[in-house]
């Protein structure tokens, strides 16, 4: 369930402790990109039925923001990484 | 069979044997002038409207479950025209009209109620929003009322007018608003399009758009393909998935809202009552049930139940507002997918495939507005024009900068 979150940092916290920024999975366009791409980055969703990946912020703990992977059916988390090292891990 | 008071009496003296189902089981045909997807509120309305206004009976209603099994029966039953923006109000009051004339219109009680919705403000900035509000309201024809912590007192008087936090000043009310029978509304619209030729077709899930030649051609279903003219979704949470399929890149996320219903009181709650410390909203059902709710979870879900977390601080914010709420046992909680949009306003809209047709986007409000979404939609598929009250709703409001953000929260679902 998404009640209890793993943070890499804090261990298990309840959610509330958590502010949801959203998809994870966008890429902020190069600031000279086409109205379109900057369209979609702001706007349009994938919003897929099962597995995503988010932002959390853990507001209440060590103040990372945080990519949890989880599943939007079934409500089960897969993962949660620190964002900067997910950029890093991406990157390499 | 119409409804009547001469029909109880007849089909009572007759034993009650001869009442006909309120529509008809039929078996697809092979193609129809119009197909909607979703035999929600949203849906049936549409196709109702379709058939009486628009002389458009050749409709199907294709129907995943069985009818009325998402939000329009898992709703809190609020109907209301209290929005701000101008690309709203007209369009939720024009929803109000339908609703008073709803019943005499579908010849079915759906039990409006109007017993006035009231919305509490806790702090003079709060105050001076909701005075901007009424005002708002009172441009576009519709009456508001400014009731002061006096008044309010004699009128709802076991509120907890002495929080500490949050203490009671005043609210603002519609009186016209109130509650109807969700369920009512379905079957009604459900029977009444049925009544004038369209099939409802249930437990028929639609699997694929097919398309020619960049025009829909029909949908592929559980029970096989079955052409159409034109296509319109009105799928509410699942409508990033139905628009996948003919490629739509919709601005949406699903989200999960809870309500609650507690047993059966005594006629104890008047009005429908919003919270303004929180956004909790209550009222009182005719069998008695205490019916509410609050915010959305907060995670983008596809799953129709919710968070124990989320329980507990609706119920924590309810008994703030009414400590008496304390001593009440909560009955049954429920879920719903919510079609969460980017600026927390609908899409009633054509695509950039010429004959699909879109209906999506209605947050956590969208029950209030099925008659005026049924109507405004139908009006769209039936002669490709925008009705005058959902011009502001546009797809491509976005890209043009005309976002209809209500509570001003942002490109950001779940603040809606």
């Amino acid at each position: 369930m998404a009640s209890l979150i793993t943070c890499p940092h804090c261990g298990v916290r309840p959610k509330e402790e958590f502010a949801i920024r959203g998809d994870a999975s966008l890429v902020r366009p190069a600031p000279s990109a086409s109205d379109e791409a900057w369209h979609d980055y702001v706007y349009v969703r994938a919003n897929p039925r099962g597995r995503t990946v988010e932002h959390w912020h853990h507001v209440a703990g060590c103040r990372r923001f945080l990519v949890v992977e989880r599943d939007t059916v079934t409500h089960e988390v897969y993962s949660v990484v620190d964002a900067a090292a997910a950029v890093r891990g991406a990157e390499r | 069979m119409r409804y009547s008071a001469f029909s109880i009496v007849r089909n009572a003296l007759s034993g009650n044997l001869n009442w006909r189902p309120q529509w008809r089981q039929p078996q697809p045909k092979s193609h129809y002038d119009v197909i909607i997807v979703g035999g929600g509120g949203h849906g049936l309305a549409t196709a109702y409207y379709l058939a009486k206004e628009f002389g458009v009976k050749n409709v199907a209603v294709l129907e995943k479950g069985y009818l009325g099994s998402g939000n329009v029966g898992r709703n809190t039953t609020i109907v209301r025209s209290n929005y701000m923006l101008p690309g709203n109000e007209p369009f939720y009051e024009f929803s109000m009209k339908l609703w008073e004339g709803l019943e005499q219109d579908l010849n079915y009680n759906v039990m409006l109620s109007q017993r006035g919705v009231i919305m509490l403000y806790h702090s003079d900035g709060q105050r001076d929003a909701y005075v901007r509000r009424g005002n708002a309201m009172w441009m576009e024809g519709v009456s508001a009322e400014l009731i002061e912590r006096e008044q309010l007192k004699k009128m709802i008087p076991f509120l907890n007018y002495d929080h500490a936090r949050y203490p009671i000043l005043g609210g603002l009310l519609q009186r016209r608003a109130g509650t109807a029978r969700h369920d009512a509304v379905a079957w009604g619209y459900a029977r009444g399009a049925d009544q004038h030729g369209v099939d409802i077709i249930e437990h028929c899930e639609v699997t694929g758009i097919r398309r020619e030649n960049g025009v829909v051609t029909g949908v592929e279903t559980s029970r096989g393909f079955i052409g159409c003219g034109k296509l319109a979704l009105a799928a509410a949470g699942n409508s990033s998935r139905v628009g996948e399929m003919a490629d739509l890149k919709l601005p949406l996320e699903s989200h999960v809202l809870q309500a609650f219903v507690t047993e059966g009181l005594k006629p104890c709650i008047d009005h429908v009552i919003v919270y303004g410390g929180g956004h909790f909203y209550i009222s009182q059902s005719d069998k008695g049930g205490l019916v509410f709710g609050a915010e959305i979870d907060g995670y983008s879900s596809y799953a129709q139940r919710g968070n124990l977390a989320t329980a507990e601080h609706v119920m924590e914010e309810g008994v703030s507002m009414i400590p008496g709420l304390s001593r009440v046992r909560v009955l049954r909680a429920w879920g719903g997918v919510m079609d969460m949009s980017m600026d927390g306003s609908p899409i009633i809209d054509r695509t950039s495939i010429d004959n699909l047709y879109l209906n999506c986007g209605w947050c956590y409000g969208g029950f209030k507005a099925t008659p005026a979404s049924g109507y405004c939609f139908a009006h769209l598929i039936a002669r490709n024009d925008t009705h005058p009250v959902a011009r502001a709703l546009r797809l491509d409001r976005f890209a043009r900068g005309y976002a209809v953000d209500e509570a001003g929260a942002g490109p950001q679902p779940n603040l809606h």
